[in-house]
């Protein structure tokens, strides 16, 4: 219904906007209103609305940057009507993405010869695209090689462990090939590297390494990965390689831990990805796809573009793009240098030990511990992030937890971890940038306030909360109506109820 | 984007830096500790190109170096190359800034945004006559490669789907789909990538240097997976025939009992078309199509960064397709090649849907197509140039009827052909024929001189000695920089005339140097990447779009 039907006064232009017909009237929503409206009104419409979302700054549960400096925003504001793919136009971003592409490729130990690196990247919207086009050109590599044996290519698979973010099933689906998974046990989260390499066989294009898995953020042994599997290459004169999904610790592990050996150092890392809206700092909307060299590459996927004349090759998913996040990964990385990168991240390190620390050690009125840290990040061995769970039996569940926490602002999520360990329920916080020392003592004293405030609620309060959640649960898949009868048995979601923390 | 490889082109700088140490001489100040952007330390040392710098600078230096940095690009107002939008009102740009930190897919703490993209999605559906726009089901993506290919993948997946059901092989022959081979580079993407046999239907001047139905038809088999429909080709802007196409794949289902879908690629058109010629036939009236796509940052008027793609109801999307996820008391679902992704753009898309109206898209549209017509009908009075767009042509059969007669309204856009607002011209055959010597190009790179950036480029294959300029009349391209491109055009084209003018020796000398200076940066030449897909396998050339 247009908001113009229930017009009850001629406008003069000159109202406040609380006083005009568009806040008196309900405006259409799933149709357009036939006249315009003054942009101070709709910009004031659309302000208002957005209050109900959420605060950036106190939502643990997201890797995704939520911080940057204000010369970088401004940078980024005036760069906003820049298309990237459009060369001819602006050929400067073009260079600023060829300086970030080398500045990572270093980063990651990409191999020099003759002084000159051979690494091959590409800027992506994020890791998914990244983790697509690596998937993509790993099967038509496997693809080719195969044909040229004489073998067939019909059964690629992928070997990876079963916490991987979704868009590894969404690559594996898409590009129909087919899913070997190492499942999680309930003490152990990150691949073991021996199980894991045993699923390899003649038809797999590629194993996953995680760089920081989302549910514990613990890294994967990619050393040890990488030995075996090079042990197993020889044996069985196989040729698989290793892609490292590095969306969360590829920009961590350098400068928090830069003696851990994951990336081109080894020799059967072919591929990495990394997004720059994680702890590349940047805003959400730019990942990074590198190659450890040209023949990981097959040609037969690559786009010549012929922009004006002057061909340029391509490879993504996306086309037009906005170009100021490359802006701002490049800010970053000028801004900041390896010292500030390492200062924040060792920060974050610190916070992050010494809140897992805080929270290992908070007792309940009878003296006992209430809870257990999982996975093993202290000293950034890992992700800067706590992942725990309640250690006993209680009225209450982690989800109550979560629950009450956000009724304070907080928002921790609480998920059932990965695939066969799935009746294991944690709470997670991810310390990014923004999270200061500061804000961890308030966070955890709002965590010691909710322990009281549920240790002593009556049962009732308990059977309210298992309520709401189930409520919440089936209110939200209902309000996505649209889809309610998906049929998702093809998934892990779909087959084991995986839930996947939010990244 | 652009594959990058490292580069060395900095050697002769290196080698010319004064040889110091890092303090300066007299003062003995570190100019690491300088606050004054162009005094620091980068005003002389070489800014870090491939290396992250050991250490950072300050905020302020680091944001005047690069600010300053990308003044070398072109003014995007002047890139008449590109159809992707430059001009948002500055309220939008205030409401972007401040949703900058979102990101899309956390519906669970966004959930106000989540919301708007849903509203977003019910008003195109709407827009484009979906049956139901309770049925329709869609999303925001990227841009319209990405919906593209999601639009693929569906068609793909529902034909496996029906072969399998029908105890048919999947792999024997192949998926094939169907498009005019004037398609953009995304379509093309989409076939190679995953895995489909892309059939391209040549083009000629008859077919109006786009998809020519009835040849279609000739490439349509029982593994057709769909066809491609542009709607508005990004060579010359003309519409493709969706309502014809349609009939014939209807006839092809009569007798053969195959139905071939269509999906209307819209990157332009779809926001253009309901408003300028709201009675064309292309959308979800015809029932043949089973999913639309569009650019929002094209004539949706939102900065680059979002497109958009519907299908007509949940039948024509495989379920299997989409992830469900499951966060903290929600359950999402998921069909999209990206994931994490900025919520900015699909903020800035409703808040035009809402500032301008159907009122506001019609008035930008019609003033689109009136400067549109304006330049092309000065460009073929001046006797120098051919217009190939069909914009400014009144519709056939018009010109005898009896509102010629009665002196027809030249402003009423239904008795031109439709199109999209793009105006692709070329040298004249009288001109060619009295000065075979001038290239055509040469009026891209001395246009460029003055700031307009025009692309000179060769058509689709089969046409690919043709080569045009092309002008797209955004929202932006006001009369007054009509008036002052036709008048540049004239003088250039002019002095190129008179072969004892400068500009001729002139210019042979800046085209040398712009295609020298295009490979720096790139993936190096010959290093087996263009010549195996670019010039063989693909027959379609990207345009800026």
């Amino acid at each position: 219904m247009s908001f113009l039907s229930k017009t009850a006064k001629p406008e003069t232009g000159f109202e406040s906007f609380y006083g005009t017909n568009i806040a008196g009237s309900q405006v259409a929503t799933s149709e357009m209103n036939e006249e315009e409206m003054p942009a101070s009104n709709a910009y004031r419409y659309i302000k208002d609305e957005l209050l109900m979302d959420g605060t950036p700054a106190l939502n643990l549960a997201s890797f995704v940057t939520t911080y940057m400096e204000e010369e970088a925003e401004k940078l980024m504001m005036e760069n906003l009507s820049k298309n990237f793919i459009d060369v001819e136009g602006e050929s400067a971003c073009g260079e600023i993405e060829t300086r970030c592409v080398n500045i990572i490729a270093r980063l990651f130990h990409a191999p020099e010869e003759n002084g000159k690196c051979q690494a091959l990247g590409v800027s992506t919207i994020g890791s998914s695209e990244a983790i697509i086009l690596s998937v993509l050109a790993a099967k038509r590599r496997w693809q080719h090689m195969r044909k040229a044996a004489g073998k067939p290519y019909d059964k690629p698979n992928l070997v990876m462990n079963s916490a991987v973010q979704v868009c590894w099933e969404k690559a594996a689906r898409y590009l129909e090939v087919e899913e070997k998974y190492w499942y999680c046990k309930d003490n152990e989260f990150a691949a073991n590297p021996q199980e894991l390499i045993d699923l390899v066989d003649e038809n797999t294009i590629l194993v996953c390494a995680i760089l920081g898995t989302t549910y514990t953020g613990q890294y994967e042994d990619v050393k040890e990965i990488d030995r075996l599997l090079g042990e197993k290459n020889k044996a069985e004169g196989l040729s698989v390689y290793i892609h490292v999904d590095g969306a969360s610790g590829g920009f961590v592990a350098p400068f928090a831990n830069p003696d851990l050996e994951w990336d081109f150092r080894l020799p059967h890392v072919c591929s990495i990805n990394a997004s720059g809206h994680k702890y590349g700092l940047t805003y959400a909307g730019v990942g990074w796809a590198i190659w450890r060299n040209k023949s990981f590459l097959p040609d037969d996927i690559l786009f010549t573009v012929n922009y004006l004349g002057s061909p340029q090759v391509s490879f993504t998913l996306n086309f037009s793009k906005s170009g100021v996040h490359v802006i701002g990964q490049y800010y970053q990385f000028l801004r900041l240098g390896k010292a500030g990168y390492r200062n924040i991240m060792t920060n974050l390190t610190n916070t992050s030990d010494w809140l897992a620390e805080k929270i290992a050690s908070i007792e309940g009125s009878n003296g006992v511990t209430k809870f257990e840290i999982l996975g093993d990040n202290l000293g950034g061995s890992g992700l800067p992030l706590v992942a725990w769970k309640l250690k006993n039996k209680e009225d209450y569940d982690e989800y109550a937890v979560a629950r009450t926490l956000r009724s304070r602002g907080w928002i921790v999520p609480a998920y059932t971890m990965a695939p066969h360990a799935e009746t294991l329920k944690l709470l997670r916080v991810v310390v990014r940038e923004d999270f200061s020392l500061q804000r961890a003592t308030t966070f955890l004293r709002d965590l010691l306030d909710t322990i009281q405030i549920l240790d002593k609620a009556p049962a009732s309060v308990h059977e309210y909360q298992k309520l709401v959640h189930k409520e919440a649960t089936q209110a939200k898949a209902e309000a996505s109506s649209k889809h309610t009868d998906v049929d998702d048995s093809h998934s892990l979601q779909g087959k084991h109820g995986k839930t996947h923390g939010i990244c | 984007m652009a594959l990058s490889r490292h580069i060395k082109p900095e050697h002769l700088l290196q080698e010319s830096q004064d040889k110091k140490s890092h303090l300066h001489a007299l003062t003995k100040t570190d100019s690491n500790k300088i606050v004054h952007s162009y005094a620091s330390r980068y005003g002389t040392a070489p800014i870090p190109k491939y290396h992250i710098p050991s250490k950072g600078t300050s905020a302020d230096s680091a944001y005047q170096i690069i600010h300053d940095e990308l003044s070398l690009d072109g003014t995007p107002l002047l890139n008449l190359a590109s159809f992707v939008h430059t001009y948002m009102n500055p309220a939008c740009d205030k409401l972007m800034h401040e949703n900058m930190s979102k990101n899309l897919i956390d519906q669970d703490e966004y959930p106000m945004t989540q919301i708007i993209h849903e509203r977003c999605i019910s008003i195109l559906a709407d827009l484009w006559h979906a049956p139901s726009t309770h049925q329709a089901i869609g999303t925001a993506t990227t841009g319209s490669s990405e919906a593209i290919q999601l639009g693929g993948l569906a068609m793909k997946r529902i034909w496996q789907e029906k072969r399998k059901a029908a105890g048919k092989s999947i792999h024997e022959p192949g998926p094939n789909i169907v498009m005019g081979a004037n398609a953009q580079v995304a379509l093309e993407k989409f076939a190679r990538y995953f895995e489909v046999e892309c059939r391209l239907v040549p083009i000629s001047v008859e077919s109006k240097y786009r998809l020519d139905p009835k040849k279609a038809m000739e490439y349509v088999d029982e593994n057709t997976i769909g066809v491609y429909v542009i709607l508005g080709s990004t060579y010359t802007g003309h519409y493709e025939p969706v309502k014809e196409m349609s009939d014939l794949l209807d006839e092809y289902e009569k007798k053969t009992g195959i139905f071939v879908p269509i999906h209307v690629d819209g990157a332009s058109g779809a926001f253009v078309a309901p408003f300028a010629t709201p009675k064309l036939e292309w959308d979800f009236k015809l029932p043949r199509v089973v999913s639309i796509n569009t650019s929002g940052h094209k004539f949706g008027l939102v900065y680059v960064g979002v497109g958009w793609i519907i299908w007509r109801d949940k039948a024509h999307l495989p379920k299997d397709l989409i992830f469900e996820l499951h966060y903290l008391g929600s359950v999402e679902y998921s069909f999209s090649l990206n994931f994490s992704r900025p919520a900015a753009p699909i903020i800035a898309q409703y808040f035009n849907l809402l500032h301008l109206g159907f009122e506001g898209y019609r008035a930008i549209a019609l003033d689109d197509f009136k400067n549109a017509r304006l330049l092309s009908r000065a460009l073929e009075k001046s006797g120098y140039f051919y217009v190939l767009s069909d914009i400014h042509r009144s519709l056939e059969g018009l010109v005898n009827t009896a509102k010629v007669a009665s002196g027809y309204d030249q402003e009423d856009i239904e008795s031109y052909q439709p199109g999209l607002p793009v105006v692709a011209f070329r040298f004249s055959d009288d001109f060619q024929a009295e000065y075979p010597d001038i290239q055509q190009k040469w009026i891209q790179t001395l246009l460029r001189a003055k700031g307009w950036i025009v692309p000179n480029y060769e058509l689709a294959p089969d046409l690919e000695k043709v080569e045009i300029l092309r002008v797209v009349v955004r929202e932006n391209m006001a009369e007054a920089l009509i008036d002052k491109l036709i008048c540049d055009l004239m003088e250039i084209t002019e002095d190129l005339c008179k072969k004892d003018s400068p500009t001729h020796s002139l210019d042979i000398l800046g085209h040398h140097l712009t295609s020298h200076r295009k490979h720096q940066g790139k993936m190096e030449k010959g290093s087996g990447t263009g010549n195996t897909c670019g010039d063989k396998n693909s027959g379609t050339y990207a345009k800026a779009c």
